[in-house]
């Protein structure tokens, strides 16, 4: 198998340029990702302990395996939103394995406003819920919330993709043989009291968890009827005599160990529908990858050399080397599963978006999962490309990359402008997971283009009218714009909104991707067509 | 030779006889009780005899059906070990008319040694040296006082009828005399109802040296020298060893000569111990003659390299005795110690139940010797000695024969019934046995010094056992990965998190005490935070029992194991146990099964057992209820105090109608 050779210097100047600004990026992110974890603040976490419970992240560790790795999703969401009243959203989910099967964990964080469901957060649960159906992984909820952060309602209550959606998900993942297990930690109100009911089996722990409709309060109000939470749905009621829950814990850690029993009696068994290989280390240390990206990014850089950083013993099979050079596609493995990796190496032009299709069939055909390494401006532009039609030649890979049916996976490197991002499988192309990269940006195009695109419609205007435009009121106009989609281009601006999975240090990359493709193949691939490709 | 050989006895000595017995060719029969029926010496014997139920006078003391299943099996011989009916004469006089040689000594020295009074007569006659003292009826005070001065001091005075202690004197001096005799004549009354006495010798801090002597049909006799005894608790012997470290060549050859006038007194046929009370002067004094195989023989046949139950065969079966005295030489040290199923710190009460696990260390033909009676997975049973097994070391010289044995027990595990086995490697290295001074007494007199509570725990140890869990932890995950995804990176346990190395938690419980650790770091290479500080290991590996780690720059080797749920580490020549905490377990509270009994079901109560303000014990019955035909007992769901009783003896009651509310426990909802 064909091995690539670096051509950095990792003892050069340039690298060491290269990899303090990236260093000072990934620095930042920790710092990010760490005051996040505080959850809801040290008081809250204080009163939260005080009480006997252990707070979510050692509740995940908890219920995971002994040293189990856990793939946190989105721990940046609603960063910057709601003037930080919702660190992570409020819920900590992700992957960790339990009784030696991947399982999906949804862990309120009750020292964030209670636990309540801030619009991120109803985010962030259905998409830990559509990571677990697309991957057939098992879901265990630690519920400890009070239901929907009622001062946005009309935000967290009546769409489709809002509060409601957790149950249905509940219900159509349970159809599908994806288990859903509940622990009940704290409370479980209103609509929040169908999570440990629409489960398949429920442990409430005693004293914490309570499970009801309405509480005291809203039956007082209702009926005049006098009762305390405990006697209303509490862990003995509901055990006992209403049969919501189906076990009774004495805390946090024997509620968690009976979560551990049940998982290990769910009958999961994972079919490899792929030839392994023994996983080996890449030649080059993905920490170099820090010095490989250089600060701007608009400098161009061979994207193999990120790519000698990921795969097994650096070997990558490229498909088509000398034809469209601007995408490379290649077959290799990452922890000894097989993947075909689509980068792109510069703006997309027809013969890349060709090879590409060609290359994404080629997986789709062998049933080997997809990465993809995004770093696009676009697709070339100009009379000459639009007359030979590579719209046409854009929409084949992007058809390709819509139908694909084997798993897929995206990491933004770099920037992410226009249609590129649907060719290169944006969020909008349902890769099974989507990270980004500290230094990478994503927006409809770039901040100084929109700029450009609108001054000159601006120009165009007033020069009709015949006015005139000064240089400066130009720069004045423009600067706003720029300022704009450098925030909202911005990896923490884009992973508050979900519009990924998280962003990730770059030499985390590769242990990343192997967690997700073991987890990927939980699920079955299963066949399907493509759509009309334009010829 | 004999072709088939019967052994009478079971455990570790049935598993030796049956070893030499299958290198000589001579098919083995081994009895067993219904206790016995799936035991070691079953499985090795070449055919087994069911002879009776579990409790020894229902099968291994029982002469008929042991005479009748060596009749039945057509054995020539019977071996009867140790204990049971070894020292039996009627077993050997049943034998004997049913036309089966016994492999023991002629009737007449069994039935003279079995007497002590009459052995010791005997031997005065022979000339063996005894304790001095005096049993005579004139109890005139002038002429005890006489006889004391003839005995000579440090001298004891008993109570001729006595025991216990009662009417029992030590005396220091000739002057001390008088008086001391008045009062032990006083108390002995009293006690009694006779103040008669009698004077002996007091041997003081006495050492336990016997003699292997050999005799066989033909008037031939040797001795296969000595071995010591002197460890010993509550008169039963915790490690033997040869030579004793305490003899000079002069009193040895003295000893050794003694011993065979000793056998010879009784024309002794087999093998037979003399064992001698040695006084710290060097004196030594005739105690009982043992005539059968003793349990410590193997430290002879290190030593001198033969086979001793190959002797008693040939012997039984009418040859002459292999050797002459010349021909018998002593080669290097050999010790000997007993691994029980007991429990040290509980007084030694004697353990049973399946053996979980029992490593024992592996015997190489040279250096160590194993002699067990059991496999892991046997159990040991209540109704014999509870001794697992024997260690034997052999080695140049003492120094060399306590390491190899300080090695030996360090491979040596038990888990199921208590052992002891730190107790042995609390003795193994105490200046008593390592500078050869233990006297008799030692082990009752200082029994705190070898049974003592949990030690310190040395930072090294904590250290290992953390590191070996680490990787061990790992070793479980890698285990654990589903056969389809076998390399998956979801195993590889260093608690990955994204955008940290993520932190293991760990926890040990150690002497009561509770350790928490946490660590960073995967495959060899950790950092660890200890309640000292900071560890930073590298290269860390486990090979078997054998750590290996780097630390502080510096390489260290530790012996350390998984036993159960613990940990086992050897710093120093001590085992440190540590038990595994999972760091998050639930520990159920001795409180935590609730406070009420309520009814399953509709029925009447046809019985109450407690009332308002009793303690009860969990799973306590507490009330009877009739329904549906069929009584219930309806028990207490754990221990505590009844709170209310809500139940009335012909009372009709409904489902899940509280009968019995408990006190609520202080901490129960914690």
């Amino acid at each position: 198998m064909p091995v690539l050779t670096s051509q950095i210097d990792p003892r050069g100047e340039e690298f060491r340029r290269n990899a303090d600004h990236l260093r000072g990026l990934v620095e930042d992110l920790r710092a990010q990702m760490a005051a996040a974890a505080e959850g809801g603040g040290a008081k809250a976490r204080e009163k939260h302990t005080a009480r006997g419970k252990l707070l979510p992240r050692e509740r995940i560790r908890a219920l995971l395996d002994p040293g189990s790795p856990f793939l946190e999703l989105s721990p940046l969401a609603a960063h910057g939103m709601y003037d930080g009243a919702a660190p992570g959203a409020g819920v900590v989910t992700g992957i960790g394995r339990v009784a030696g099967t991947e399982v999906m964990v949804v862990a309120n964080d009750a020292t964030v406003k209670g636990g309540t469901y801030f619009p991120v957060t109803v985010k962030k649960h259905l998409r830990a819920q559509e990571i677990a159906l697309e991957n057939h992984l098992p879901c265990v909820y630690l519920v400890d919330s009070g239901g929907a952060f009622l001062p946005l309602q009309d935000e967290v209550f009546p769409d489709r993709d809002h509060f409601g959606r957790i149950f249905y998900n509940q219900a159509r993942l349970s159809a599908r043989n994806i288990p859903q297990v509940a622990v009940v930690m704290g409370s479980c109100t209103a609509g929040g009291a169908y999570v440990p009911a629409m489960s398949d089996e429920t442990v409430i722990v005693r004293e914490q968890g309570t499970i009801f409709l309405g509480g005291p309060p809203l039956v007082k109000a209702a009926t005049g009827e006098v009762v305390d939470a405990e006697a209303l749905g509490g862990a003995d009621v509901h055990t006992a005599v209403s049969g919501v829950a189906d076990h009774f814990a004495e805390n946090d850690q024997h509620a968690l160990a009976i979560a551990r029993d049940i998982v290990a009696h769910l009958n999961r068994r994972k079919a490899m529908p792929a030839a392994l290989r023994a996983p080996r280390e890449p030649l080059y240390d993905p920490a170099e990858l820090y010095g490989v990206l250089p600060p701007d990014t608009r400098q161009p850089y061979d994207v193999r050399e990120v790519i000698a950083r990921i795969v097994d013993g650096s070997e990558l099979q490229e498909f088509k080397p000398r034809y469209g050079k601007t995408l490379v596609t290649g077959f290799a493995h990452i922890h000894g599963y097989p993947v075909g990796i689509v980068a792109n190496n510069g703006i997309l032009f027809a013969e890349s978006a060709l090879k590409g299709a060609h290359f994404i069939e080629l997986c789709n055909q062998r049933d080997i999962p997809l990465v993809f390494l995004q770093n696009i401006t676009g697709f070339m532009v100009g009379r000459k490309y639009e007359n030979a039609g590579i719209a046409k030649d854009g929409a084949k890979m992007v058809t390709a990359v819509a139908c694909s049916h084997v798993p897929k996976f995206t990491v933004l490197i770099g920037g992410s402008f226009g249609a590129g991002n649907y060719a290169m499988c944006g969020r909008g192309y349902q890769p099974r997971f989507l990270w980004m990269w500290p230094n990478a940006r994503i927006s409809v195009m770039g901040g100084e283009q929109a700029a450009g695109v609108l001054a000159t419609v601006r120009r165009d205007g007033i020069e009709a009218g015949g006015g005139q435009w000064p240089k400066d009121e130009e720069e004045a106009f423009k600067a706003p714009i720029r300022e704009q989609y450098e925030r909202q281009g911005h990896p923490y601006y884009a992973t508050a909104r979900l519009w990924d999975d998280g962003v990730i240090d770059p030499a985390d990359t590769r242990r990343v991707l192997g967690l997700a493709l073991s987890a990927a193949f939980n699920a079955p691939i299963e066949k399907d067509r493509f759509g009309v490709f334009r010829m | 030779m004999f072709q088939r050989v019967l052994i009478a006895n079971r455990g570790e000595i049935a598993c030796r006889v049956i070893a030499t017995c299958r290198r000589l060719g001579i098919e083995s029969v081994a009895v067993y009780s219904d206790a016995d029926a799936g035991a070691r010496h079953v499985r090795l014997a070449d055919q087994a005899v069911h002879i009776g139920g579990p409790r020894p006078a229902e099968s291994y003391l029982r002469t008929d059906a042991i005479v009748e299943a060596a009749r039945r099996t057509g054995a020539q011989a019977v071996h009867p070990g140790y204990g049971f009916l070894s020292e039996n004469a009627g077993f050997a006089r049943a034998l004997d008319a049913a036309g089966i040689a016994f492999v023991g000594p002629n009737l007449k020295a069994i039935e003279a040694m079995g007497s002590k009074a009459e052995a010791k007569a005997l031997m005065e006659r022979a000339g063996v040296p005894l304790v001095p003292g005096y049993h005579g009826a004139d109890q005139d005070a002038a002429l005890l006082a006489r006889e004391a001065a003839r005995i000579g001091f440090p001298l004891m005075i008993k109570a001729a009828a006595g025991g216990g202690g009662k009417g029992m004197r030590i005396v220091a001096d000739a002057a001390a005399f008088a008086g001391a005799l008045d009062s032990a004549r006083r108390e002995a009354a009293s006690a009694f109802g006779d103040d008669r006495v009698i004077l002996e010798r007091y041997v003081e801090r006495p050492r336990h040296i016997e003699f292997q002597v050999f005799g066989d049909r033909h008037g031939g006799i040797v001795h296969l020298g000595e071995r010591e005894c002197s460890a010993q608790r509550r008169y039963q012997k915790v490690l033997e060893e040869t030579p004793s470290p305490f003899l000079t060549a002069e009193r040895r050859a003295a000893m050794g000569e003694a011993a065979v006038q000793a056998a010879r007194a009784v024309d002794y046929v087999g093998a037979g111990t003399v064992e001698f009370i040695v006084g710290q002067d060097g004196g030594f004094y005739f105690m009982e003659m043992n005539t059968r195989l003793q349990v410590e023989h193997p430290v002879t046949e290190m030593v001198t390299g033969l086979d001793l139950v190959e002797w008693q065969l040939r012997v039984a079966a009418g040859e002459a005795l292999p050797l002459a005295q010349d021909d018998i030489v002593h080669r290097g040290h050999s010790i000997e110690l007993r691994l029980y199923a007991e429990d040290p710190e509980q007084g030694f009460l004697p353990g049973s139940g399946r053996l979980e696990t029992l490593r024992l260390p592996a015997a190489d033909g040279r250096h160590v010797r194993v002699d067990a009676g059991v496999d892991q997975g046997d159990t040991v049973s209540i109704f014999y000695d509870p001794m697992i097994a024997k260690l034997i070391v052999w080695d140049a010289d003492r120094p060399a024969a306590l390491a190899r044995l300080r090695d030996a027990l360090a491979g040596t595990d038990i888990a199921g019934p208590k052992a002891n086995v730190a107790f042995l490697e609390a003795l193994v290295r105490h200046p008593a046995v390592t500078g050869a001074t233990i006297d008799t007494g030692y082990l009752d007199r200082h029994l705190d010094e070898f049974v003592a509570a949990d030690a310190a725990l040395p930072e090294a140890a904590l250290r290992a056992v953390a590191v070996a869990e680490l990787l061990a932890v790992e070793a479980a995950a890698r285990a654990a990965a589903p056969a389809a995804d076998p390399h998956s990176p979801w195993a590889r346990a260093d608690a990955w998190r994204l955008g940290h190395a993520g932190r293991r938690a760990l926890a040990f419980e150690h002497g009561g005490q509770r350790i928490d650790l946490s660590a960073h770091g995967h495959d060899g290479r950790y950092r660890i935070e200890h309640p000292g500080g900071i560890w930073q290991v590298e290269a860390a590996r486990h090979d078997g029992d054998w750590l290996s780690l780097r630390h502080d720059g510096q390489a260290a080797r530790v012996r350390v194991r998984a036993l159960g749920g613990d940990w086992l580490a050897f710093v120093d020549g001590r085992r440190h146990r540590l038990h595994e905490v999972a760091p998050f377990a639930f520990e159920a509270a001795a409180g935590g099964a609730g406070d009420k009994v309520a009814a399953p079901m509709p029925g009447r109560i046809v019985a109450v057992h407690v009332a308002p303000g009793d303690a009860i014990e969990a799973d306590q019955e507490l009330l009877v209820m009739e329904a549906m035909k069929m009584e219930l007992a309806l028990r207490a769901p754990r221990a505590g105090t009844v709170a209310e009783l809500r139940a009335q003896v012909g009372e009709f009651v409904e489902a899940d109608v509280v009968l019995v509310l408990l006190a609520p426990t202080s901490g129960a909802s914690e």
